[in-house]
């Protein structure tokens, strides 16, 4: 409970920038701005091929929207601080990792082995340490699934080391 | 009378009849595993009804949504968490009454519930929605456009969390609907030159990865949750006092279901909870409430599946999504080429009845399900997450690329995983962006259209009432969260 407390007590004491709801808050206006200064960029439509508004009016204004609304949950948040969130434990950045491997896996090697590669590391760090599980997750089912999108949807996948072998 | 016989027809049909089974059957795997759900279910099966006519497409979707609407239950039931979002007020009395060694009562309860409110709604889906439809047929640009932002507005009320954040969420949503060429001009709008981006970007990476993969990064957060569950000898039908306890909850929750489904973006989450309340409001013991009480499941989950009927009322007559799973529906409507609204009434009657009537034997079939499966169900709940989910995402990840081939709308749906995993962490729901982006182009379209016809006079919208009723109606849902938390700090 004191932990608690003094945790709570740590956050207020932060300076606002390292607090959740600044980053959030701040992260969510740049990029709107980024995208807001992109619509000036935007071909100008002939008025006689406009139909109502230029193609640029209505992005803008969800845009500034966005920001409006965002200028609000901010100055909310300075009377009323948001929940403080738990830290992100480790199991989160090495799924995310994951998910950056099988990006890389699949342009370069293969798209099926990067699903076989995502599995067994998901599955691994996630706790699993059974071979014939791992075996099951990270070959036998993502063999199923394959087999299923090829055969019975018809679907082709992209080619790879793995799907070159099977398509030849 | 032809109605009627439509209606029928899916149970002479053996192929309808399959779908139906297998629809049922995968949606109370999904309502029982936590995490996963009807409408995440929905989204990673919605690639594989591409290969079904579109008839047995949407009712592969439908009964996926009533079925995984009750099987939320099972878990909220026997492990004390929610299946699915909506089954959040059945933990409150089903546990408990499930900890007192009467886990078949409590799951005989849900069941029944469950199946009349089901029932309950479809029988208002079939007389309500051609009446909609009828009334859609005075709509003309300014109206829809006015609906579309009285949809968009209602999602400021969605559930529990901030109506501003919400509000953030559908016009993220509706501007990622501006991605691509403008569908009126052919002009180029955040391409950045990429030529994938040209034709947008479609609903289901974006729905996958919101969904399934920001669920699977927000499992990875909680690995060290342990599960225990409440041992369950049989599911027991309810007992004449039971019924004679329950049946008015019963049947005012799926009154408030069938009526809160109805309203555009509110679903079986905001039901099941006011069903909960109203039905601890009535009730002759409401100090049980908590404790076990039978009323408190009644009352919840009548109310969460009669908002199963009541979401597709304005999603078929109207085209706006009436929940976050009849979003998903709506997006498996457009993508088979079918326009909801009321040309599809007109047109298309035995596609509609054929809904209605696969909706109703959904329900029954669930009914029978859960009653002589519900153990083996339970089961399920076991399967470990770490066997799971790498699981859904091979499944997510071809799915996402069977529709177009594309290696980036892969990538598009992770994107939106990590979007959609920090969204839920910092307080913004997901289902406003889904929204959004099914009604981005409805807003945009109709806003540009009436611009035409009123000659660029923004003003004229206030002088078509039907517009303006639903300004009126708008103005009403952003003000109603701020009276509702009011109350709530009252009554506290």
């Amino acid at each position: 409970m004191n932990n608690v407390q003094n945790k709570k007590r740590a956050n207020k004491s932060l300076p606002f920038f390292f607090k959740d709801e600044f980053k959030v808050s701040f992260i969510i206006i740049f990029i709107s701005t980024i995208l807001l200064i992109t619509t000036f960029t935007f071909d100008i439509v002939p008025p006689i091929l406009n139909r109502g508004i230029q193609p640029a009016t209505f992005p803008k204004g969800l845009l500034i929207l966005i920001i409006g609304l965002t200028l609000i949950i901010y100055y909310l948040s300075i009377k009323k601080p948001w929940k403080v969130e738990k830290k992100l434990p480790k199991t989160f950045f090495l799924t995310l990792l994951s998910f950056l491997i099988f990006v890389i896996v699949s342009k370069t090697l293969d798209f099926f082995l990067a699903i076989s590669l995502l599995s067994v590391f998901v599955s691994y760090y996630w706790g699993e340490r059974r071979i014939l599980y791992l075996i099951l997750v990270s070959v036998i089912f993502p063999i199923i699934v394959f087999i299923f999108f090829e055969t019975i949807l018809g679907l082709r996948f992209p080619p790879g080391i793995i799907t070159n072998i099977y398509y030849n | 009378m032809d109605n009627l016989l439509l209606m029928l027809a899916p149970l002479f049909s053996s192929k309808l009849m399959l779908v139906l089974f297998f629809g049922t059957l995968f949606g109370l795997i999904l309502g029982v595993l936590p995490g996963l759900g009807p409408t995440t279910g929905g989204a990673l099966i919605l690639p594989f009804t591409m290969t079904l006519d579109p008839l047995s497409a949407i009712v592969l979707l439908t009964s996926i949504y009533c079925a995984g609407t009750y099987g939320g239950a099972i878990t909220a039931i026997l492990i004390n968490t929610p299946g699915t979002p909506a089954a959040a007020a059945t933990c409150l009395d089903g546990y408990p009454l499930a900890q007192k060694g009467e886990a078949g009562r409590a799951l005989g309860m849900a069941t029944v519930s469950s199946t009349v409110g089901g029932i309950f709604s479809v029988i208002i889906l079939v007389f309500f929605a051609p009446l909609l439809a009828k009334l859609a047929y005075e709509f003309g640009q300014p109206e829809y456009f006015a609906l579309a932002i009285f949809g968009l507005t209602m999602l400021a009320s969605i559930g529990d969390g901030s109506p501003i954040k919400n509000l953030i969420a559908g016009a993220f949503g509706i501007l990622i609907s501006t991605i691509g060429k403008d569908f009126m001009t052919s002009i180029d709008r955040f391409t950045y030159g990429i030529n994938e981006l040209s034709e947008g970007i479609g609903f289901i990476p974006v729905v996958v990865g919101l969904f399934a993969i920001s669920e699977m990064l927000t499992q990875s957060t909680l690995l060290n949750q342990v599960f225990k569950r409440v041992a369950l000898k049989a599911v027991k039908l309810p007992s004449l006092n039971d019924y004679k306890l329950t049946w008015k909850t019963i049947l005012r929750s799926s009154g408030i279901g069938s009526f809160i489904g109805v309203l555009p973006a509110e679903g079986g989450t905001v039901a099941s909870l006011i069903g909960y309340s109203e039905a601890k409001r009535f009730s002759k013991k409401p100090e049980d409430f908590g404790k076990g009480s039978i009323e408190g499941i009644a009352g919840a989950e009548a109310a969460n599946n009669a908002a199963t009927g009541g979401a597709m009322v304005p999603t078929l007559a109207l085209g706006i999504p009436g929940s976050a799973t009849t979003a998903v529906i709506l997006t498996g409507l457009i993508i088979h080429g079918v326009r909801p609204g009321p040309d599809l009434f007109r047109e298309q009657p035995e596609f509609l009845y054929g809904i209605f009537g696969a909706m109703l034997i959904a329900n029954v079939l669930f009914f029978i399900f859960g009653f002589f499966g519900a153990k083996i169900f339970a089961r399920i709940t076991l399967v470990p997450n770490k066997i799971l989910w790498p699981m859904i995402f091979a499944v997510s990840v071809c799915g996402t690329y069977s529709l177009s081939q594309s290696i980036i709308d892969v990538w598009i749906m992770l994107l939106f995983g990590v979007i959609g995993f920090f969204m839920r962490r910092y307080g913004f729901s997901v289902v406003p962006v889904i929204i959004g982006l099914i009604l981005g182009e409805l807003v945009e379209g109709t806003l540009r259209q009436s611009l035409v016809i009123f000659d660029g006079n923004w003003l004229m919208f206030l002088a078509r009432p039907i517009a303006l009723t639903f300004f009126i109606l708008s103005l009403i849902a952003l003000a109603f969260p701020l009276l509702r938390s009011k109350k709530r700090k009252k009554i506290l």
